[in-house]
C-alpha cells in the first residue's frame, strides 16, 4: 500500500536534515505505529507524505500503490486516496463544516472521475457518521473547526475520514490533547474504518492509543530514522522503560 | 497661477459642463448647494480626506472615456419580484420601466415632479448640507445643484416589493449626475436595490431620511463595468427605533469613491454600513463613512473587506463621533483586506472621535494574504488549489455580505463574488 525507501527531507527555509533515511512499507488492512521521541521527525513524515509546503525531499521515494506521491499536488496525494488526521485540525472562519466536506468528497470523487453525490445523498450519509462519532447538526453546521474543543476537532478528522474513505489513512497525534473518554471515541471511529483494503500508519508519542487502536507492527523513530520494528510489544516496551532504554540498546 | 486659482477655475469648468438653470421647487436647494460648491471648491489631492484617492478624473470638466462591456451575464436581481425603474446614461427608459404607482409608496421621478411634493421639497439637499460638517463633500453639492434625473421616494407603509434602480449605458462616455431621496415615514420599510452599470463618469447622491420605527434597505451592485469611474453618497438621517442598512459590491471599476455619512438623531438606532469589493488590476476602490451618534443607546457598524490583486488599490477611512450625551453607544468598525499578491495595496484611516463616557467602541483594520494553514488543510482533504482559494476568499467577504439582511439578495451577491473569483484566477 505504501511505500516509503530512503526518505531523506531537510527544511527548505534552512539547511536542516529532519529524516535521515526512512524506510517503511504499510500493507493493505494492517495498522502500523510509529512511536518516537519529540523531534525525531515522525509529524514531518506526515506532512511530507501529504505534501505540506516548506520541505525539500533530497532522498528516497514514497509511493502509493506504486503512484509517486511526491510528485503529486495535495489534492491529487487526497484522490488517490491518502488522509491525513492533523495533529492540529485548522480553523476556517466562513466555511461552513457541512460545504467543505461535501466539497471535499465531491472534489475527490470528480478527480478520480466519478459521479459528484447528490446534496441528499450527501446529507444521508454524513447524518449517520456523524451520530456514531457523537458529533451533533450544530458542528456540521458551523465554520471549520471553529470553537471546537480539542476532542471535537479530532472526531471532526475522523469523520472527514470515514465520508472521504481513503485507502491510506496517515493519523499524525490524534491522541494528543485528548482525554480517556474522547480517545476512546476517536479510537472507536478509527476501528469501525478498519478494513482488509485500508492501511493505517498511526504516529503517537505515547503507548495509550495503541490500547485502543491495536497496531500489527511497531516502530520506533530517531533522529529521522527508524531504529527498531517489532510487534504490538515494542510499544509496552517504550511505556515501562522510556525512549532513553530503547535507543540506548540500538545504540 | 496658485493654487486657490486652480481651484476656482476647476469649480467653474466642471459647473459650465453640468450647469442647468435652477427652477420650480427645487431651485432654492440648487441655488444653495451651487453656492457650498463654489465656497468649497472642488477636492483636491492635499485635502485630508483625498490623500489616497486621486479626486482629479472626478473633477474635470469631461470624463474619461470608458469602453462598454459586453457581459452574457444576466442582471443581478433578475427573476425577483421588484419595482423596476431603468435609467439609460441617466436617463429614465419609461418603456423598460414599471408602472410607478404602488401600495405604500409615493414615488416620482427628480425631472416631473410638480411643486406640491412638499416632502421632498423639505429633503432636497437638506441632509446633504447636514452632512458638509465637518468634513467637506463638494461633489455631493455639485450633484444636488445639477443633477437632473433622479428619484423622490416617500414611504408610507411596509413596501413588500423592493425598489429597483437598473442602470444600463450605451456611450463610452456618459457622464451622468442622479438624486435620490428617500424619505422613510413612521413604522414604514422599503428595500432599494441598484445595479447594472450607470455611465462612463457616475455622480449620485442619495438622501435617505427614516422617521421612527422606520426601516430602510440598500442593496447596490456597482456593476461589471472595468473602466468606468464613480463618486457616490449616501447621507442618511435616523429617528428613534429606527434601522437603516446599505451594502455595496463593487467588482472591478477604474475609480470608485462610496461615501456615506450617517447621524443617529433617535435614540435606540441602528446603522449598518457594509462593502465587499474585487478588484483586479485597474482598480480603485474607497470606502469613506462618517458616523455621528447624537442619540442615547443607538448601534452602528461599518463592516469593509476588500479583495486586491495586480496592483488594485483599497482604500478605508472611517469615522465613528460619538458625541456629548450619546450614552450607551455600540460602535463598531471593522476594515480588512485580503491581497492576493504583493503588487496590491490597502490603505485604512480608522477613526473614533467620543465625548461620551459610557460607550462601547471598537475598531479594527487588517491586510493579510490567503491563510496557507488553511489552504493546506483544504488541498489535503482533495480541494483543487484555485477552488481552496475561492473558498477562502468568500469566507473572508462573508462578513460583509452576511449583513445584507434578505437571503435571497445574499445568495445572489455571493454567486456575482464567486463568478468574478472565476474569471480572476491568478
Amino acid at each position: 500500500m505504501l511505500s516509503i525507501k530512503g526518505l531523506k527531507v531537510k527544511l527548505e527555509e534552512e539547511d536542516k536534515q529532519i529524516l535521515k533515511g526512512v524506510d517503511l512499507e504499510v500493507e493493505a488492512g494492517k495498522v502500523h505505529a510509529i512511536m518516537g521521541p519529540n523531534g525525531s521527525g515522525k509529524s514531518t513524515l506526515s506532512y511530507v507524505l501529504s505534501g505540506k509546503d516548506g520541505y525539500e525531499v533530497t532522498e528516497g521515494s514514497a509511493t502509493l500503490e506504486g503512484e509517486d506521491l511526491l510528485d503529486m499536488e495535495p489534492e491529487e496525494r487526497a484522490a488517490a486516496g491518502l488522509f491525513l488526521a492533523f495533529q492540529y485540525p485548522v480553523e476556517i472562519p466562513g466555511v461552513g463544516n457541512m460545504t467543505f466536506l461535501r466539497t471535499a468528497v465531491n472534489a475527490q470523487r470528480k478527480a478520480r472521475g466519478e459521479e459528484e453525490m447528490s446534496a441528499g445523498d450527501f446529507l444521508k450519509v454524513i447524518r449517520a457518521k456523524a451520530k456514531d462519532l457523537k458529533i451533533d447538526a450544530d458542528m456540521l453546521k458551523r465554520p471549520v473547526n471553529m470553537g471546537f474543543s480539542g476532542g471535537e476537532k479530532k472526531r471532526n478528522e475522523i469523520l472527514q475520514m470515514a465520508m472521504l474513505e481513503p485507502k491510506m489513512c496517515v493519523l499524525d497525534e490524534t491522541d494528543s490533547g485528548l482525554d480517556v473518554d474522547a480517545m476512546k471515541l476517536v479510537a472507536e471511529g478509527v476501528n469501525a474504518l478498519r478494513t482488509e483494503g485500508r492501511g493505517f500508519l498511526v504516529i503517537t508519542h505515547y503507548q495509550r492509543l495503541l490500547d485502543h487502536i491495536k497496531p500489527d507492527v511497531v516502530h520506533i523513530m530517531a533522529d529521522g530514522r527508524i531504529v527498531k520494528t517489532g510487534g504490538p510489544e515494542l510499544a509496552l516496551e517504550v511505556e515501562n522503560n522510556g525512549y532513553a532504554g530503547i535507543l540506548s540498546e540500538v545504540a | 497661477m496658485t493654487a486657490m486659482q486652480a481651484t476656482t477655475s476647476e469649480t467653474d469648468d466642471l459647473i459650465a459642463q453640468h450647469r442647468i438653470e435652477a427652477e420650480g421647487w427645487s431651485r432654492t436647494a440648487r441655488e444653495d448647494a451651487l453656492a457650498r460648491a463654489t465656497a468649497m471648491g472642488l477636492p483636491q489631492r492635499r485635502d485630508e480626506y483625498w490623500k489616497y484617492t486621486r479626486p482629479d478624473s472626478l473633477t474635470a470638466a469631461e470624463p474619461v472615456a470608458a469602453a462598454l462591456l459586453k457581459s452574457d451575464e444576466a442582471p443581478l436581481f433578475d427573476g425577483m419580484d421588484r419595482l423596476k425603474l431603468v435609467f439609460v446614461d441617466g436617463v429614465f427608459d419609461a418603456d423598460a420601466s414599471d408602472d410607478l404607482s404602488q401600495e405604500g409608496l409615493e414615488i416620482e421621478l427628480l425631472s416631473r415632479a410638480e411643486g406640491d411634493l412638499h416632502w421632498a421639497r423639505d429633503l432636497y439637499g437638506t441632509l446633504e448640507a447636514r452632512g458638509q460638517k465637518p468634513v467637506e463633500r463638494p461633489l455631493a453639492a455639485v450633484n444636488t445643484a445639477f443633477a437632473k434625473e433622479g428619484v423622490l421616494i416617500r414611504v408610507t407603509g411596509k413596501v413588500s416589493r423592493p425598489v429597483n434602480l437598473i442602470y444600463r449605458r450605451n456611450s463610452d462616455s456618459s457622464d451622468v449626475m442622479l438624486h435620490y431621496c428617500v424619505k422613510v415615514e413612521k413604522d414604514a420599510e422599503v428595500t432599494v436595490l441598484e445595479n447594472g452599470p450607470a455611465a462612463a463618469r457616475l455622480n449620485t447622491v442619495m438622501e435617505v431620511d427614516v422617521a421612527d420605527h422606520g426601516h430602510f434597505h440598500h442593496v447596490r451592485a456597482q456593476g461589471r463595468d472595468h473602466e468606468r469611474r464613480a463618486a457616490t453618497h449616501v447621507f442618511a438621517r435616523l429617528g428613534e427605533e429606527s434601522f437603516f442598512k446599505s451594502f455595496t459590491v463593487t467588482v472591478n471599476g477604474a475609480l470608485t469613491r462610496n461615501e456615506c455619512v450617517i447621524e443617529l438623531t433617535g435614540d435606540d438606532a441602528n446603522a449598518h454600513v457594509a462593502g465587499a469589493c474585487v478588484g483586479d488590476g485597474d482598480f480603485h476602490h474607497d470606502d469613506t463613512v462618517f458616523i455621528t451618534h447624537d442619540a442615547v443607546n443607538c448601534e452602528s457598524r461599518q463592516v469593509f473587506k476588500k479583495v486586491l490583486r495586480n496592483g488594485a488599490v483599497g482604500v478605508f477611512q472611517g469615522k465613528i463621533l460619538v458625541k456629548d450625551g450619546a450614552q450607551k453607544t455600540d460602535g463598531y468598525q471593522i476594515s480588512q483586506s485580503l491581497l492576493l499578491d504583493e503588487d496590491s495595496q490597502f490603505l485604512a484611516k480608522p477613526e473614533l472621535e467620543i465625548y461620551a463616557d459610557d460607550v462601547a467602541c471598537s475598531h479594527g483594520s487588517t491586510s493579510g494574504a490567503i491563510d496557507e494553514d488553511a489552504l493546506f488543510y483544504l488541498r489535503a482533504r482533495g480541494v483543487e488549489k484555485h477552488v481552496a482559494t475561492d473558498l477562502l476568499t468568500l469566507a473572508f467577504l462573508a462578513e460583509a455580505v452576511e449583513e445584507i439582511a434578505a437571503e435571497e439578495l445574499r445568495d445572489a451577491i455571493n454567486d456575482r463574488l464567486a463568478s468574478w473569483l472565476e474569471r480572476h484566477r491568478g
